[in-house]
């Protein structure tokens, strides 16, 4: 088999995968608030969600019917011998599974108004790409952005005297003005930069992190806790129907501002939050350290 | 017509004003009948096309939803998954869309606002809302598609005409006082947030 269809074959399987089975992570964070949860309504909610997750993986069927527009962030060894075909085999694989899984056809031509069919289009599958020197594998993170998850992003440049306490009001008037049509619990991905497009990647990139993951910067590891009892503090609930906690959890991922700016975006994850790692070796075996039921 | 089988309150199409008025915000139910889907576009065109909505949705359910749906080799559809999509953005047409059709029982994503509120008041109809994200149970409640219309809008965005057994549980989100649970619920929320802000300020 060519490279290139091995690529294909994994990453549709993969894509296949995950629309069906949420990773490890996820099923945890929601095991821990169902447990925590105190409202009776709210946790016929969870056993809805929970039984939706058995008959998923049972009959091999998408968990929910927006299977999202398929976003890629592949993170290549340079000296990896497909490195000329990744993203030709993304596109294939996108195709193949959206025949399969099947997903949805998400895909709209902006202006023509066009569903493409098949998932891809112009700048679709999302692929965003960082080379690796002096490595030799390839990890690729996938994730199915829903339409009504990626609807509450909001993203802002605040004058840096306002200092970081911006983040916390920014964050929650999201979650309680637009969150609740976001299929809470919800999974909060802040970003922060110098500029409108740093701080947007880097909240997306928060998303990309285990939800048990903390900041590598203390500081920054305790306004992750603290965004995230703040905004349990609101119980928005699972559906936003009320109930002991909103989130899931909240990341941070920050990079440099400009002495004039402070950047901050906000992205969401939903309940049924599809993303996970794929890792190839040189040699092309791969497994995923996000889901372990992908068994290779 | 409503009954309680195994304990759920379970409502039959077609259904009647009597049916609605029994519902209040807050309640949970199933249905058992015909459901069609319709989103955005199915919306915006019924209220422009002078023949509106291409079945007859009185006394029936529109469901905004936009399914996977699988064609089979006989031609027939199979149902592969099926849930809720925001309500809020309808929000703008549903009340003429309630008058032109008829419906009764709108089922979504999350509440609706002021306009859809009061037209469930006026013409005795209800929101409700339908676990999103569940669309595996959501499809398992589908037992026949009986028929598409305007598949020209797309999978998502067409007419799926659904017969359903017990599919649920729904949450009444706006009854036919024009009750709006959600809309409640958001004030509960806010006044949280502000209270949680001002204490980290003093703080
Ligand atoms: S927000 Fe997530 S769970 Fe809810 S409908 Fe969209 S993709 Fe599905």
């Amino acid at each position: 088999m060519s490279s290139n269809q091995k690529i294909v074959n994994a990453v549709a399987e993969y894509l296949d995968h995950i629309s069906k089975v949420l990773p490890d992570d996820v099923v945890k964070a929601l095991t821990r608030l169902r447990a925590e949860e105190k409202n009776k309504a709210a946790l016929s909610v969870y056993d809805t969600m929970f039984r939706n997750m058995e008959l998923a993986e049972e009959l091999g069927k998408p968990l929910c019917q927006d299977t999202g527009i398929v976003q890629f962030k592949v993170v290549c060894g340079q000296d990896h011998p497909a490195i000329g075909e990744i993203g030709e085999s993304l596109k294939e694989a996108v195709i193949k599974a959206t025949k399969e899984a099947p997903l949805r056809p998400n895909c709209i031509e902006t202006f023509d108004e066009i569903n493409t069919g098949d998932n891809t289009g112009t700048g679709a599958p999302t692929i965003w790409w960082d080379i690796e020197p002096g490595r030799s594998d390839l990890e690729i993170y996938v994730y199915l952005a829903g339409g009504g998850c990626s609807l509450p992003g909001i993203a802002k440049v605040f004058m840096p005297g306002q200092g970081y306490e911006v983040i916390a009001p920014f964050a929650a008037e999201r979650v309680t003005e637009m969150g609740l049509n976001a299929c809470p619990p919800l999974f909060v991905g802040v970003g922060i930069g110098n500029s409108i497009e740093t701080a947007a990647m880097n909240s997306k990139l928060a998303l990309m992190r285990d939800i048990d993951s903390s900041n590598d910067n203390p500081n920054v590891a305790a306004l992750e806790k603290e965004l995230e009892e703040k905004l349990n503090y609101i119980g928005i609930g699972p559906q936003g129907l009320g109930g002991s906690s909103s989130v899931m959890g909240v990341n941070i991922v920050n990079t440099v501002r400009h002495p004039a700016t402070l950047a901050v975006a906000v992205s969401f994850g939903c309940w049924c939050h599809r993303r996970g790692v794929i890792s190839f070796d040189k040699d092309l075996n791969y497994s995923s350290k996000t889901h372990t039921k992908f068994a290779k | 017509m409503i009954e309680t089988i195994n304990e759920k309150k379970v409502i039959t199409t077609p259904v009647t004003d009597e049916d609605i008025r029994s519902l209040k915000a807050g309640d949970v139910f199933y249905l058992t009948g015909d459901v069609l889907t319709g989103r955005d576009e199915v919306h915006k065109k019924t209220l422009r096309e002078a023949g509106g909505f291409p079945a007859d949705l009185r006394g029936g359910v529109i469901y905004h939803a936009g399914p996977i749906v699988r064609e089979k080799e006989d031609g027939s559809f199979e149902m592969v998954s099926i849930g809720p999509t925001t309500s809020m953005r309808m929000e703008d047409f549903e009340p003429d869309f309630i008058k032109k059709t008829g419906v009764k029982i709108i089922v979504g994503k999350g509440g609706m606002g002021d306009k859809t509120a009061e037209a469930c008041k006026e013409l005795c109809v209800i929101h409700c809302a339908a676990p999103a994200g569940c669309a595996v149970i959501g499809a398992a409640s589908v037992k026949e598609i009986s028929g598409v219309y305007w598949p020209e809008l797309g999978m998502p965005e067409a007419v799926w005409h659904l017969k359903v057994r017990e599919f649920g549980p729904l949450i009444v989100t706006i009854d036919s006082e024009g009750c709006n649970y959600y809309k409640e619920k958001k004030r509960e929320y806010t006044a949280r947030r502000v209270e949680m802000l001002s204490e980290s300020e003093t703080k």
